[in-house]
């Protein structure tokens, strides 16, 4: 909050998604500045999770243009035209962004570690010894090493995600992308979640966070914006949109979840 | 998030290091507990069927067994005298021998098809297709005379560019061998049955996973080798032993080719020469459930291999508190001990 730079790290220009027929976004506009915290609610079908995944290009761009650290995600632009990169650089790229899914999607044949050491030794070709032990540290920091020789499925949901935002943040990205981490959750586990994602947030990193959780949004966020329809409806300070939103879509979807 | 249970040893809570004994109750205090409660000592259900179906079964089995002692038409001196022949043994070795080659070339071609058929690039779906298409259906005999024909239908195999000039030639027989044909035939066939099961085990494995090791820069290679495949052998190893098992029985039709050693063979070559087929069809029988006991064996190693983590769920992995603690402390060198540790103390 005190970190932000002017510079924008994420540029989203004019962004839309067609599945089929179907238009899922219809010009998204979203800029979100290095170290800020980008909330974003919606109602389901909104199309921000879509978003989320055009950022790293598990959905494909149908127009429009994502631009990342003044890098443009999934082409390159030679005399006015656009060409597909290849998966290689698409990889490359995708390496920079850290994502967490909803469903987790740790990987269940492998212990928690193993879980957060396979990018690094397996993408970033890092030693063993130096790659356990920064996954040990990170494990920690999520305050999970204890439970770093568990197998996915001897951990709890909130255990699951936190070892997955450690996975994530082995890679050292610049920028961490936040796919509802908490639905999936018992009420009682979101709270580990979301106090892992506010240290996150106080250490600095970029974060763009598709929640439901408007508390966190309002503690949290550096910006929200209340995506419906496929476009963005209203955007700007967390704590003055919740409190007094200008929108009649946005004052109906916050008195229904507040 | 912090609860009274655990403020008493952790009065400060680091702000990076969040609750994670919540999801563990915690014992209260009020709660009466009682240490002898009486338990439900009840009288189980009976079941008369049980007893009526196992005198049945075995009253059935003890007169199998009596026959197959009192009758002399089994023979069992012959038996007794052919189970460890010369020729019955390297029967059983060269059965063997076509079983693992020919299931080893038929796994790597089926992996190969399953990743084809899932690929970007259309000519590989179409290709994949098209040979599980050919060699599914085809009986497994006819392609088997015909890898044994191969010599008459090219009598050389040259190598050199289409329409154009011959680099070199070698004739056909010297390398398709019988083995070698009823090798090709046995693999080409059981690639294409193979190659559906790998598809279904592919399948199997939640997007998620790829969507996941996508997101951490991992290649295409990798994601399907290292994530994807290990998942997906959970589910192909069974199919599979499955298949194994078939395939050895199936070996026995390399007479096509014809290939004349192996185990089925053997035992019919001394049947017809001593005018026993009864006794000799016995050895064969017991050589090829004493194979299948084998490989069934294997497999159930397999299946603990790939079920890791996942079938053996709730069997925690006993992670000593101390070395863990330990290796904590050397992860995190700059944090006061007892903050974090003791919280995920193992259950």
């Amino acid at each position: 909050m005190t970190m932000i730079a002017e510079k924008p790290l994420v540029r989203i220009e004019g962004l839309h998604k067609y599945y089929g027929q179907h238009h899922v976004l219809r010009g998204i506009d979203l800029t979100v500045k290095q170290g800020e915290v980008s909330v974003v609610i919606g109602p389901s079908g909104s199309g921000k999770s879509t978003m989320l995944r055009c950022i790293n290009l598990l959905e494909t761009i149908s127009a429009g243009r994502i631009s990342v650290d003044g890098q443009l995600i999934g082409y390159r632009e030679v005399n006015g035209r656009l060409h597909d990169l290849k998966k290689k650089e698409i990889a490359a790229q995708r390496r920079e962004i850290g994502m967490v899914f909803q469903r987790f999607n740790l990987f269940p044949h492998k212990t928690a570690l193993q879980n957060v050491m396979e990018a690094p030794t397996q993408v970033k070709r890092k030693g063993e010894d130096f790659a356990r032990t920064q996954a040990l540290e990170l494990l920690d920091r999520v305050g999970l090493a204890q439970r770093a020789n568990h197998y996915p499925a001897q951990l709890s949901g909130g255990q699951q995600q936190r070892v997955a935002i450690a996975r994530a943040l082995a890679m050292e990205p610049g920028l961490m992308l936040f796919d509802e981490p908490t639905s999936a959750l018992d009420p009682e586990l979101v709270g580990d979640v979301l106090n892992v994602m506010k240290d996150l947030a106080k250490s600095g990193m970029t974060m763009i966070v598709v929640t439901h959780e408007i508390g966190f949004a309002r503690e949290v966020g550096d910006t929200l914006t209340f995506m419906d329809g496929g476009v963005v409806v209203e955007s700007g300070d967390p704590r003055e949109i919740i409190a007094n939103p200008q929108h009649d879509r946005t004052k109906e979807f916050l008195s229904r979840v507040l | 998030m912090t609860q009274a249970g655990t403020s008493t040893w952790a009065p400060e809570r680091q702000p990076h290091s969040p609750a994670s004994d919540t999801e563990e109750p915690a014992p209260h205090a009020g709660a009466p507990v009682l240490n002898n409660p009486v338990l439900n000592n009840a009288v189980p259900v009976r079941h008369p069927g049980r007893w009526i179906s196992a005198v049945v079964i075995l009253g059935l089995v003890a007169l199998m067994l009596q026959s197959m002692v009192t009758n002399p038409n089994f023979r069992w001196e012959i038996v007794g005298t052919y189970i460890l022949d010369v020729k019955v043994v390297q029967g059983m070795g060269w059965t063997l021998l076509l079983t693992v080659a020919s299931m080893a070339i038929a796994v790597v071609l089926a992996i190969l098809l399953a990743v084809m058929r899932q690929s970007d690039n259309p000519i590989f779906r179409w290709s994949s297709w098209l040979w599980v298409w050919f060699f599914r259906g085809t009986p497994v005999y006819t392609q088997l005379v015909f890898w044994g024909l191969l010599a008459v239908l090219y009598p050389k195999i040259s190598a050199g560019v289409p329409f154009g000039p011959e680099l070199f030639d070698l004739s056909t027989s010297s390398i398709i061998t019988p083995i070698a044909a009823a090798i090709l035939g046995l693999a080409l066939n059981e690639s294409a049955y193979l190659a559906e099961i790998f598809r279904a085990g592919l399948k199997s494995v939640d997007k998620g996973q790829t969507e996941a090791a996508e997101a951490l820069g991992m290649s295409d290679a990798k994601i399907m080798w290292r994530i994807i495949l290990p998942q997906a052998m959970r589910i192909i190893v069974p199919p599979t032993g499955n298949e194994t098992i078939g395939m050895l029985k199936t070996t026995s039709l390399v007479l096509a080719v014809p290939f004349t050693l192996d185990l089925t063979f053997a035992t019919n070559a001394l049947a017809n020469r001593t005018y026993q087929p009864i006794p000799l069809l016995i050895v064969a029988a017991i050589w090829y459930l004493v194979i299948t006991s084998l490989l069934m064996v294997g497999q159930h190693y397999l299946e603990a291999y790939y079920g890791k983590g996942v079938d053996s769920g709730q069997a925690a992995v006993a992670v000593n508190p101390a070395a863990a603690r330990a290796a904590a402390a050397v992860a995190a060198p700059q944090q006061s001990p007892g903050t974090d540790l003791p919280k995920e103390e193992a259950k």
